[in-house]
């Protein structure tokens, strides 16, 4: 049987109905109660930019309000002039790009010569980071080069880092990295 | 891009070379497209018939790093069978510029070259200027030492047979591309090119992008609505990335990084302020202080003052003629000399050329604080392929990152659209936003510091009062990088209130009033609004697809740059059709004595170059703004690899003799010989390499996703269907592809998208391997990165490594 949309919609309204129906050839329950969270009642439509290449499409996130208020589906926008409601194979999956098991969702610390990870809080990693700035920075900053030029830097922190970061992370980490002194700063644009 | 996505639509010839979009940029295609349903041609130069080929009316193949032969041949038919837009060419471009007698060119190398030092004296390359300091110009484009005849003359080698000879691109088909395109050459005609990584990794590509832009300067293509040159790039935000400033030869809006020599912000400013001596030049340039005075001004604050030079000696310094760049980083990592090590949003131990060394390096840090979303080949590198963890120091900190479809921010397309994100769900888990994270390490250091420290100034100085409530607020930084007045301010007749955010940056000063975290972005938030959320459907007058009420772009929201040659020296577009810009003056006499631009925000400000009755308008502007004589550059006396393009070899290849030269390889070629061994048409290594990526798959990050794995799920090499014969090799089997730099496993794909090609009588093959692989993902642990294969040789001036080019052989794997 050809489905047309027309016929599909006729389908799926009865569904809807609380109907069960045979005729498309497989069981629409569970997307019927996947459709129920998206009414307005249960979620909301935030507005994004897709984070794959650069054409910059828009696209529509439908989140729960309640429960665990987790991403229902990602859709493109229809009012977004480049891509008018369309995504690629990469923009359509987005879902699962937030929605992942791989996800990490601690911070996490390897010592010197371990074998393995250990789960650790924020405030410890980030001060336990700080630290290490510190005396990595104290102990090799660099007032004069070996011409005696003033140079006021430490050239013995590097950083890699990433167009993956929004416009104002960007800016505010390269003005951390410029204050600590870093001048090994590059990113994904060189490669 | 000088255009945008959507302009593509309106082009009458686009030439997709070392670019394939329907692939990597799919929803572009949809403006290629609706310009191929109004009849434009489309061409595509690929060494393999990709998905972009097959939707082009001329499909035509080139050997991998040959596309500066290929460009040279039609600079050649352009100019010998007189297609270039004369008016333009004459008017907008430095053609009629006349070149010092120092320089030369001869046999492959331009004069001034010093082969000890292997770089060049730029000073051989200068133009003659008048006594007032103008460069001589001849309008007709004779004299023997005008950019126009040198250029003739440098091109005069790249003939069909010797051309053909170096692609392996057949005569024939090299002519119907220069026919086609030359086409764009009438002034009514638009040519576009888009170009992605394909043209950028090479040892060659600052060149290679050189060659197209001469093109694009001789058909007059430059400004126009569907033409331009169009960088189709990678990730979502590297456009804002680089703008704002991570890399490490520029603060944020393309400010030079202060050298040892800049020793006060003086001597910063006057090196890095070009001077102009024509009158008609805008010479953009020349507002540099503001911008880097307004920089200082929000880096640093109420700190930031006349007295101490705006905290200008807070910031370091690079050494003078030092690159700084990623290799010479993982140089200096090599040595021990970088201790600690941030890897953030960044996957390098799959993503740089010759990876393995960069894993090597890892195992010499001290520390490394990796912030992604995912674990990588970064995160993990102790514990990869070859590693003993018990004997590998490096202290790892691993941070979880949110995605940035669970935060507020802002991000800058290739067309530079700076729009607006909202955030959707929380933050999973524990996982945070870069900028949370951010701001909660500045507290930390400044709290340390507080207490003592060395040089502890610029971070107690620094300003960072960006949270609301806590909470990193994107708004607050987005005010900051447009900029605001810090003190009450009268310019022009109107008072500025102090805490005001500054309209665009023509209200920038120098004098420490204003601040700007970045001068191209002000206009984007300004006391009208976030600009980057406006959502507006009205398409601009002109009705070629601006939609100027939508986002925001930099800079001042204009939509093409270097618009004003859109039209002719009287201001009227070149083509009525698609105009993008046009001069509405009010004439008396024959000349202009008033009007306005209307269209797109015009590039700079002033009168068309001349008025009505033809005569010189002493009011007008030349229309490359940015450049001290205001013209475009077909020959470029600063940049230190040559003025002019010209073909050599890549790193690798199987090529002993260029029919162009002695020069086999480009002479300034940087590479790290101790790690690098280079394998010049070497018997073992008889096969060209290439890297590309795939429609289902986005860089390193989409492995983790289910359906995109399933769709594309291990690494693979394609290979012509003569060259499975020769060796044996079958699809679906797992063969060895080695370089002289390592061995990767992976399935054959045999097919018809890559053909060999017949190269002085030589049969030569290449094959291609997609880079979205590594050992870490997918999780079975079987596959590994392409770039166990690739050099870290670069480009001299861009110091991109060349992914795009090496060789390698093919091996069956030996049964049992």
């Amino acid at each position: 049987m050809e489905l047309t949309r027309r016929r599909f919609l006729q389908l799926s309204g009865t569904l809807f109905a609380g109907k069960t129906v045979g005729g498309i050839g497989f069981d629409l329950g569970p997307m019927a109660a996947h459709a129920r969270q998206l009414d307005s009642k249960s979620s909301r439509e935030t507005k994004t930019i897709c984070p794959f290449c650069s054409v910059g499409c828009g696209a529509i996130v439908h989140s729960r309000l309640d429960g665990d208020r987790r991403t229902i589906k990602i859709e493109g926008d229809p009012d977004h002039v480049i891509n008018r409601g369309s995504l690629c194979s990469k923009g359509a999956a987005l879902y699962q790009f937030v929605e992942n098991e791989n996800r990490l969702t601690q911070p996490m610390y390897r010592a010197p010569y371990s074998t393995e990870w250990k789960p650790v809080s924020w405030d410890w990693a980030l001060d336990k980071i700080a630290h290490r700035i510190k005396q990595t920075r104290d102990a090799g900053f660099t007032y004069r080069n070996d011409r005696g030029n003033t140079v006021n830097r430490a050239a013995n922190m590097a950083s890699m880092g990433s167009a993956a970061m929004n416009n104002e992370e960007c800016w505010l980490y390269q003005a951390l990295l410029r204050a600590l002194g870093l001048v090994y700063i590059e990113h994904q644009a060189r490669l | 891009m000088t255009n945008h996505w959507i302009d593509v639509k309106n082009s009458d010839c686009i030439l997709i070379m070392g670019a394939n979009p329907a692939e990597n940029h799919p929803i572009s295609l949809r403006y290629v497209m609706r310009a191929k349903d109004k009849g434009a041609k489309l061409i595509c130069v690929d060494p393999r018939f990709t998905r972009t080929a097959a939707v082009a009316d001329i499909y035509v193949p080139l050997r991998s790093g040959t596309d500066i032969a290929f460009l040279g041949g039609m600079i050649r038919y352009i100019i010998e069978n007189n297609r270039c837009q004369k008016s333009y060419v004459s008017h907008y471009t430095n053609a009629p510029f006349i070149v010092n007698d120092q320089f030369g060119f001869e046999d492959g190398l331009f004069a001034g070259f010093d082969p000890i030092e292997e770089r060049y004296d730029t000073a051989k390359w200068k133009f003659e200027t008048d006594a007032a300091g103008l460069p001589k110009r001849d309008p007709t484009l004779k004299h023997p030492r005008c950019v126009y005849q040198l250029l003739k003359n440098h091109f005069a080698r790249y003939d069909l047979k010797t051309v053909s000879r170096i692609t392996g691109t057949a005569e024939e088909e090299l002519l119907a591309v220069y026919e086609a395109f030359a086409e764009t050459g009438a002034a009514a005609k638009a040519g576009t090119v888009l170009y992605a990584m394909g043209w950028t990794q090479h040892t060659t590509g600052v060149q290679n992008i050189r060659a197209m832009s001469i093109i694009q300067l001789l058909l007059g293509n430059m400004g126009l609505a569907g033409g331009g040159i169009n960088a189709l790039r990678g990730h979502n935000n590297v456009q804002g990335s680089t703008d704002h400033g991570l890399l490490f030869d520029s603060w944020p809006g393309y400010l030079s990084i202060p050298r040892e020599s800049d020793q006060s912000l003086a001597v910063y400013n006057r090196n890095n302020t070009p001077a102009s001596s024509e009158p008609r030049s805008t010479n953009w340039w020349r507002h540099f202080p503001r911008y880097s005075v307004s920089f200082l001004k929000a880096m640093f604050g109420e700190a930031a003052t006349k007295a101490n030079d705006f905290g200008y000696q807070w910031l370091p310094k690079c050494d003078d003629d030092r690159s700084y760049s990623w290799w010479k980083l993982f140089y200096a990592m090599w040595h021990g000399d970088i201790k600690g090590f941030f890897a953030w949003g960044m996957n390098p131990a799959a993503s740089c050329g010759n990876v393995r060394i960069i894993r090597e390096c890892l195992t010499r840090l001290d520390w490394m604080v990796h912030v992604n979303v995912f674990d990588t080949e970064t995160s993990e590198f102790w514990r990869g392929p070859g590693m003993m963890p018990e004997k590998i120091k490096t202290e790892v900190f691993k941070l979880p990152a949110c995605t940035t479809i669970e935060k507020e921010g802002s991000t800058t397309n290739s067309g530079r659209w700076m729009q607006w994100r909202y955030a959707g769900p929380q933050p999973l888990g524990e996982s945070q936003s870069d900028g949370q994270i951010l701001m909660a390490l500045g507290r930390k250091l400044k709290r340390l510091y507080a207490q003592g420290g060395t040089f502890p100034a610029p971070i107690l100085n620094l300003k960072w009062d960006y949270t609301t409530g806590g909470e990193f607020d994107p708004h607050k930084v987005a005010k900051a990088i447009n900029g605001t007045f810090v003190e009450d301010v009268t310019l022009d007749g109107t008072e500025y209130k102090k805490g005001t955010l500054v309209p665009d940056f023509l209200h920038l000063q120098d004098n420490g009033s204003t601040s700007s975290g970045n001068w191209l972005y002000c206009n984007s938030y300004t006391e009208a609004g976030n600009q980057a959320a406006r959502q507006g459907q009205r398409d601009g007058p002109n009705k070629i697809g601006g939609y100027p009420e939508f986002a925001w772009a930099w800079p001042l929201d204009r939509r093409i740059i270097y618009n004003r040659a859109a039209v002719d020296p009287a201001g009227q577009p070149w083509d009525d059709r698609r105009w993008v810009v046009r001069f509405d003056g009010e004439i008396r006499d024959g000349r202009f004595v008033g009007g306005k631009w209307e269209g797109d925000i015009i590039d700079g400000g002033g009168m068309p170059l001349k008025h009505p009755d033809g005569s010189a308008n002493e009011n007008g502007r030349y229309p490359f703004i940015m450049l001290p004589n205001g013209v475009g550059q077909i020959f470029t006396p600063g940049l230190k690899d040559g003025p002019l393009p010209e073909h050599y070899e890549p790193f690798e290849s199987p090529i002993l003799e260029n029919p162009l030269s002695s020069q086999l390889r480009p002479p300034l070629l940087r590479y790290a010989p101790k790690v690098d061994l280079p394998a010049k048409a070497d018997p073992s290594f008889p096969i060209i390499c290439t890297t590309y990526r795939l429609a289902e798959h986005w860089h390193t990050v989409t492995r983790m996703m289910p359906w995109n794995l399933e769709m594309q799920p291990r690494v693979f090499v394609e290979l012509s269907h003569e060259l499975a014969a020769a060796k044996a090799i079958e699809t679906g089997e797992r063969i060895i592809v080695q370089s002289s730099r390592g061995k990767l496993e992976c399935t054959a794909v045999v097919t018809h998208r890559f053909r060999p090609f017949k190269i002085a009588g030589q049969t030569l093959h290449q094959v291609g391997i997609p880079f979205h692989f590594g050992w870490l993902w997918p999780a079975a642990g079987t596959e590994e990165s392409v770039n166990v294969l690739v050099a870290t040789a670069t480009d001299p001036v861009a110091e991109i490594p060349e992914y795009k080019s090496f060789m390698v052989n093919l091996f069956k794997l030996s049964k049992g």
